[in-house]
């Protein structure tokens, strides 16, 4: 390249002294050469793109072009699968290793197609489109790696998939001769349709030594609960046909059977179920006017009648997917992907990931021998229930059916919660479809628990400078009988706090903390110093809460940890003109809010306001140095779906001689920017958590005539 | 200089060519040599799997079944026959081995064989027998059983054992309904001895099913055999200790990080991993420790860490360590179970599990991943930095999950009994079984009974974890005069949250006439006599009994309100106490104006419909028929029942504190017969003697106090009336 260069810079004061015969010799030369460097680096490059335009030529070479392995009779045959293999004793997790992101690794051998010695290959069908999309979806995925020493688990590129398209005693010695085979360990095989006339048996008949199988129709007796994976028998119409998502309801027919295959004995007592139930059952057959081929799998009939399949499942309620030779069919796939829900008859079948899935919530699994009750079964179970199980279904299908990548990629989650238990998805995520994420909460303090009252609370008092106003505080609070300690949040940089003898002398510890930044979140910091669960969240200036009220507030929270319990309520409402939502300070019949400038929650949720609050609320509430008390409000609700309680009657915390000082509350502006924080933590959310109750917490005595010192909280407070 | 540009030119010439040659011409060898390659016999270790782009025949699904011809094969119900002499002995499954006609013919019934005199029987056994027993499934009548339990002790079938059965074999042989085993179940705790300990129970069980202590995953039969908790024979019969987690600590560390206390076996079976802890132990946060001192002859085996270990093990307090650890190490012993599963999982110290091939207890409903860590022995090493790595959500968490499940289905006797007699009843069940979010989540398996529907929504327990909304069903058993009858109907109408109104009409008198009927804007049906309220969708019952006609419109719509926040507690009006009588040694209960209450009383109260079902089946015939000869105290075992389940107190809303006071003032001809026996002072003793029956019953006091009562936001404050949404209630 340098010659070239230096050559064209002197080009222009060589070329026109030269003769031009030679000049032509010279430019022609150069044309050449250059069209020649063009022409190959377009061969280059162009071959690439041909294959992702799925040209079929190509694409026969470059499977037929596989390097071919010819097989010795003598060949070694692995033993049969072993039955009691479990992952202890036939899975080598020293391949897996401890890994931070807890993921095992998997390898794919290079394709290989395998002959015997007369060159006769051993599998009719060779690599499968659907098993090619099987290694594809795997070598895309996390689990996927291409070194051979650092894998845990080996995937043969051999398509065993289809049993009846293998000569087995050659694939069994096919995969004996993988180079890590090493007795099978940690290598699996995906069968899809397992045994052969006569009896069908319900794994793959293919000697495999240990290789764990994950296989569609497993029985009983032949899974290895907790080695092998049960797996769905893919249905190509997946693929090929789009099924829209149906609204769950009821049906034009309550059941529907559509396959095709199903045994004499079956089909007469289908047929009676349809004399007894007329036309709640609809009981089609295949059509005999139609030629096998591609459109007879799309078609199916009844008395000359044409329906479209899969199109007509989503016109029934439920829809029966009968054992056929095989226990796993692929009309099941077909079934859930229109929303149908499945009933299964299928006599110790090992249901498609069943030990992940709750098939219970998907469908109706009824022994073959009560297939002439199975109307009145099915009539009986609650129509809510059948709508719950028409949505599952069908999210069964889009997450763990809906094409070949979804069943590879499923079965390896499964093998990688074995070896990592402690970090394996809980029955929520595989069980949950995100309808259902959304609405429900699942809250990280379940318990029903009452704690004890003995450890007491921390206060944290958040102040800056208002050192006169903050010691009557902490002499009020001193008070109250259940006070463990109290934390002073001293917020102010500048200023130092006072000296430790100006402080007021009280009977429990008291810690104060230096702040770096004068921040609102400052209160919501989840300090070691704060030992116990309970935490009261006070303001500098609040001295008007009787010693009553705070202690009759800690033993409301003690019934209701994982809530907010405060004194003044306030409420959200919608703005139906402005289309947004309001904050609302009026004295309202209605709580969804509790000021937080006393309040008692549990030390929890401080952890999860500083760490786990989502997007920048945090941030915002510092910027503006406000609604730090809604972002509580919201992060609580958020996650426990509950409403905070407010006690007492308390509706303010201003009392008379304290009117103007007050910093941050009071004015219009105020308000508005409090209504801004309510709409801008609801998107942020991306829902309103919040929870409206009509409801406040008093004494049980409370306003009673009763003497008042009898009553434990005799002195609650006034508005 | 012609010639030298000439070789100038040609010399830029041969540059090009050889360019031109490395761009395009040394690719073809190149990827002739990596062809070549893959032809070799066998593929290189670190050759890589490439995408095929051609694979285009389908594996035929569809095609295939259509091609199995569907009549070739034998016929499905020969088939079905077959199997069950196919599968037998260790390939056992409910399908091949159980009758289930049996069962479909008397329900679920379970039969215990008489106890043979002389036979020796432990303490442990006779606890199973008399929860089996005490449970709803149990029948005397070997004919109306469907399950059937041995009157012969097989617990411990360790020969070395002084609770060991001799003769075993002849004599479950000789059994008169043995059959072969079928429909029989069999508990066992140990088996096998020194010094192999195998699994076998020195008798042959035939079809029976196994519910066993220790099993391995080689011998578990699934959904046949079920693998039980090993629990030492002070295990409470029933009621049972709480779980040791009265509050949680934020961030949720305990002193120690991993913990473990126990006989270290020199030689023989499961020694391995008990000899290794040592190098896990680091006597800081991670504290593993064990002795050689155990069995006569240690001496003989002791080895050079044995000294040390042992003056280790005495300087720690097991319990100080239980208690104060995040998580408890459950090695395999001898066998592959230990108590200390269940001594973990009550001081909520997370287990743990480092013993290779143990199907967990009750596995099959369990989800042991939210409540134990799973290890793997042979990963022994990495155990610190496993448990290390787990976060601290994560931990909360598994801490809770500990606690649900060591009381919902291990902390007792009668709990493990009964959670085995219902899974195989869910077995029975099939469709109608429960599913593995009633099993695995509050309040468990035993107390959601699948029998009242199958859909979650119908129980009071999942609405926050489904995001399920409730809507309001009305019950008024009546006794007499319809006047007041037709006031409570308006006034229950007029509700926003009334659906329907059910009137059970348990009255000599007729009922009155349509037309006198208040217009209602929903409809009201009348159910005769002392039927039992058939189930529908809308799950708020509101109970009104007689006496509390007069309960006003608003107070029953802010009961409501409440009630859907807490839909799994009893919301009523009038509360009382109960209190422990130390003079007297048991329970008291006071209707006295206290400043807690623990109960509210079920004349108007609002509970979920699900608890009427709860009372109706869970409840033990005795309990029952004591509360209706004396028709009394069936509001206490109401609130026994709601806080055994929930845990909490009871929701008392509004000052209201008894019937009777404002409702003579108000309804003149109100019956005096019924008001007066709230007077009475043999009301009151009976009441007395029922919550120490019943206390009796549950094993424990569910009862729990509380302190507060909820009222309407603005209740008696000084704003103006017309504010208030439930200014009547004030008034009241």
């Amino acid at each position: 390249m340098y010659a070239s260069g230096k050559y064209s810079s002197r080009g222009p004061a060589l070329i026109p002294r030269m003769k031009t015969k030679h000049r032509i010799y010279y430019i022609t030369l150069f044309s050449v050469v250059l069209f020649g460097l063009i022409a190959t680096g377009m061969f280059q490059f162009w071959p690439h793109s041909i294959e992702s335009t799925a040209d079929w030529t190509v694409d026969k070479r470059s499977v037929h072009d596989a390097p071919l392995m010819r097989l010795q009779v003598s060949s070694p045959i692995p033993e049969r699968g072993d039955l009691s293999c479990r992952m202890h004793t036939c899975f080598d997790v020293y391949r897996c290793g401890y890994n931070p992101k807890n993921r095992i690794k998997v390898y794919i051998y290079p394709l290989q197609r395998f002959v015997d010695e007369l060159g006769v290959p051993i599998s009719s069908t060779g690599l499968s489109r659907e098993y090619n999309d099987l290694l594809s979806a795997i070598s895309d995925s996390d689990f996927y790696t291409d070194d051979v020493n650092r894998a845990c688990l080996f995937v043969p590129s051999t398509d065993v998939l289809n049993q009846n398209s293998l000569r087995i005693r050659e694939t069994a010695q096919a995969l004996a001769m993988l180079p890590r085979w090493n007795k099978g360990m940690n290598h699996l095989l995906f069968n899809m349709l397992p045994g052969g006339p006569p009896d069908y048996n319900t794994a793959l008949d293919v000697p495999r030594d240990r290789a764990l199988l994950a296989g569609g129709g497993f029985s009983t007796w032949t899974y290895r609960q907790g080695y092998d994976v049960s797996i769905p028998v893919y249905s190509p119409l997946s693929a090929d046909v789009e099924l829209p998502e149906r609204q769950p309801g009821p049906r034009r027919y309550f059941i529907l059977s559509s396959q095709t295959a199903i045994h004499r004995e079956y089909r007469a007592e289908l047929e009676r179920l349809k004399e007894e139930n007329g036309e709640a059952l609809l009981l089609l057959d295949k059509c005999s006017n139609l030629s096998h081929g591609a459109a007879s799998a799309r078609k199916r009939c009844y008395k000359g009648q044409v329906y479209d399949y899969p199109q007509i499942l989503q016109e029934s309620s439920f829809c029966v997917v009968l054992r056929g030779a095989r226990l796993g069919q692929a009309a099941l796939s077909d079934v859930l992907q229109a929303g149908c829900v499945p009933v299964i008859l299928a006599d110790s079948y090992i249901l498609p990931f069943s030990e992940v899935l709750d098939w219970k919530r998907a469908s109706v699994v009824i022994p073959e021998e009560k297939l002439s009750e199975m109307y009145t079964i099915l009539k009986s179970i609650p129509h809510r229930q059948v709508e719950e199980m028409q949505r599952q279904a069908r999210w069964f299908w889009e997450a763990y059916f809906s094409s070949m990548k979804a069943i590879g990629l499923t079965t390896l989650q499964i093998i990688n919660d074995r070896i990592y238990p402690y970090a394996a998805q809980t029955y929520e995520q595989w069980n949950n479809p995100t309808v259902v994420k959304w609405s429900s909460v699942n809250s990280p303090l379940f318990l029903p628990l009452i704690p004890p009252r003995a450890p007491g609370f921390t206060a944290v008092v958040l102040t800056y400078d208002r050192v006169d106003s903050l010691f009557r505080v902490i002499t009020e609070i001193s008070k109250v009988p259940s006070l463990a300690k109290l934390l002073v949040v001293w917020n102010n940089q500048n200023k130092s706090p006072p000296e430790e003898s100006l402080w007021p002398k009280v009977g429990v510890p008291l810690k104060v903390v230096r702040t770096k930044e004068n921040k609102l979140s400052n209160r919501f910091f989840p300090y070691d110093e704060i030992e116990t669960e309970a935490v009261l969240a006070i303001d500098d200036d609040i001295i008007m809460l009787t010693s009553d009220e705070l202690q009759f507030g800690y033993e409301v929270w003690r019934e209701f940890p994982d809530r907010l319990v405060g004194y003044p309520g306030r409420l959200h409402l919608w703005d139906h003109e402005m289309g947004k939502w309001k904050y609302e300070s009026e004295w309202t019949n209605e709580v969804s809010m509790v000021l937080t400038g006393a309040a008692f929650y549990h030390k929890y949720f401080n952890y999860l306001y500083t760490y786990k609050m989502p997007g920048d609320i945090k941030n915002w509430v510092d910027a503006h140095m406000n609604c730090e008390d809604i972002a509580m409000n919201f992060l609580v609700a958020n996650i426990t779906g509950k409403a905070p309680i407010k006690v007492t009657p308390r509706k303010k915390f201003k009392c008379p001689e304290c009117t103007a000082i007050d910093g941050l509350s009071l004015d219009q502006t105020h308000m508005v920017e409090r209504s801004e924080c309510i709409n801008k933590f609801a998107s942020v959310f991306g829902t309103m958590p919040l929870k409206v109750v009509e409801h406040r917490a008093d004494p049980v005595l409370y306003k009673d005539d009763f003497p008042e010192k009898l009553k434990s909280f005799p002195n609650i407070g006034s508005l | 200089m012609q010639a030298k540009k000439r070789y100038l030119v040609l010399f830029f010439a041969g540059v090009c060519l050889l360019l031109l040659f490395c761009f395009g011409g040394i690719h073809v060898p190149l990827s002739r040599r990596g062809l070549s390659r893959r032809h070799a016999r066998t593929p290189h270790p670190g050759a890589q799997w490439r995408r095929s782009p051609g694979a285009v025949q389908p594996y035929s699904a569809c095609e295939q079944d259509r091609n199995d011809d569907a009549n070739d094969h034998i016929s499905p119900r020969q088939k079905r026959d077959a199997i069950a002499g196919l599968f037998s002995g260790k390939h056992c499954r409910m399908e091949s081995c159980f009758d289930f006609s049996l069962c479909e013919r008397n329900g679920y019934k379970v039969y215990i064989y008489p106890h043979q005199k002389g036979e020796k029987m432990s303490e442990s056994y006779q606890n199973i027998l008399l929860s089996i027993e005490g449970s709803r499934f149990f029948t005397p009548d070997p004919d109306r059983a469907c399950l059937f339990v041995l009157g012969l002790d097989t617990l411990d079938r360790d020969q070395l054992s002084p609770h060991y059965v001799h003769n075993l074999k002849a004599k479950v042989q000789s059994l008169p309904l043995w059959n072969d085993g079928k429909n029989h179940i069999i508990f066992n705790l140990y088996s096998g001895t020194w010094p192999d300990y195998t699994e076998d129970l020195g008798f042959d069980i035939g079809l029976a099913m196994l519910a066993k202590a220790s099993i391995s995953t080689e011998k578990f039969r699934p959904r046949f055999d079920i693998s039980i908790p090993l629990f030492s024979k002070e295990h409470p019969r029933t009621g049972g200790e709480r779980g040791y987690l009265k509050h949680h600590t934020i961030p949720p560390f305990r002193k120690y990080l991993l913990v473990f206390k126990g006989k270290r076996y020199l030689t023989g079976i499961g020694s391995g991993t008990r000899n290794a802890l040592y190098h896990v132990h680091n006597a800081e946060d991670v504290v593993l420790l064990t002795t050689c001192k155990h069995g006569k002859d240690w001496q003989k085996h002791k080895d050079a860490r044995c000294d040390k270990d042992n003056a280790d093990y005495d300087k720690y307090d097991y319990r100080e360590m239980l208690y104060n650890s995040t998580f408890c190490l459950v090695p395999r012993g001898r066998r592959l179970g230990s108590f200390r599963f269940l001594e973990a999982l009550q001081a909520a110290c997370v287990p743990v599990i480092l013993s290779n091939g143990w199907e967990l207890p009750f596995s099959e409903i369990i989800d042991w991943n939210t409540a134990a860590v799973i290890g793997d022995e042979r990963l022994l090493l990495q155990v610190p930095s496993t448990v290390r790595s787990i976060h601290q959500d994560k931990i909360l968490s598994l801490r809770q999950h500990t606690q649900f499940l060591w009381e919902a289905y291990f902390n007792s006797v009668e709990k493990i009994v009964l959670t085995t007699l219902e899974i195989i009843q869910d077995r029975l069940l099939q469709h109608n079984a429960r599913s593995n979010l009633m099993w695995n989540s509050l309040p468990g398996g035993l107390f959601a009974l699948p029998q009242y529907s199958t859909y979650l929504g119908d129980f009071p327990f999942y609405y926050a974890k489904l995001g399920f909304t409730a809507v309001i069903h009305v019950v008024t058993p009546l006794v007499s005069q319809s006047q007041p009858i037709m006031k409570l109907l308006a006034a229950l109408a007029k509700s926003q949250y009334c659906a329907q109104v059910i009137l059970v009409w348990n009255c000599d008198k007729p009922f009155p006439a349509k037309h006198r009927w208040p217009v209602t804007s929903v409809p009201v049906f009348v159910i005769e006599g002392e039927s039992q309220v058939n189930p529908h969708p809308n799950p708020a019952l509101l109970r009104c009994d007689y006496c509390s006609i007069y309960i006003v419109s608003v107070e029953v719509e802010f009961a409501f309100t409440v009630w859907r926040s807490f839909p799994d507690r009893i919301v009523g009006y009038p509360a009382r106490s109960h209190f422990w009588d130390s003079n007297k040694e048991r329970w008291g209960y006071t209707s006295k104006w206290t400043n807690d209450y623990s109960m509210v009383l079920t004349g108007a109260a609002i509970y979920h419909k699900y608890y009427h079902y709860l009372y109706t089946t869970y409840l033990p015939a005795s309990l029952k028929t004591m509360v209706n000869q004396m028709s009394n105290c069936e509001d206490i075992l109401m609130n026994f029942l709601v806080s055994s389940v929930s845990k909490m107190p009871p929701i008392k809303v509004t000052q209201k504190k008894q019937y009777k006071e404002t409702m003579m003032a108000q309804v003149s001809d109100a019956p005096h017969s019924r008001a007066s026996r709230w007077a009475d002072p043999d009301h009151f003793a009976q009441r007395q003697t029922c919550m120490n029956k019943f206390a009796n019953w549950f094993g424990t006091m569910p009862l729990v106090h509380s302190q507060m009562r909820l009222d309407p936001v603005l209740f008696k404050d000084q704003v103006s009336i017309l504010r208030k949404k439930y200014r009547d209630i004030e008034r009241v």
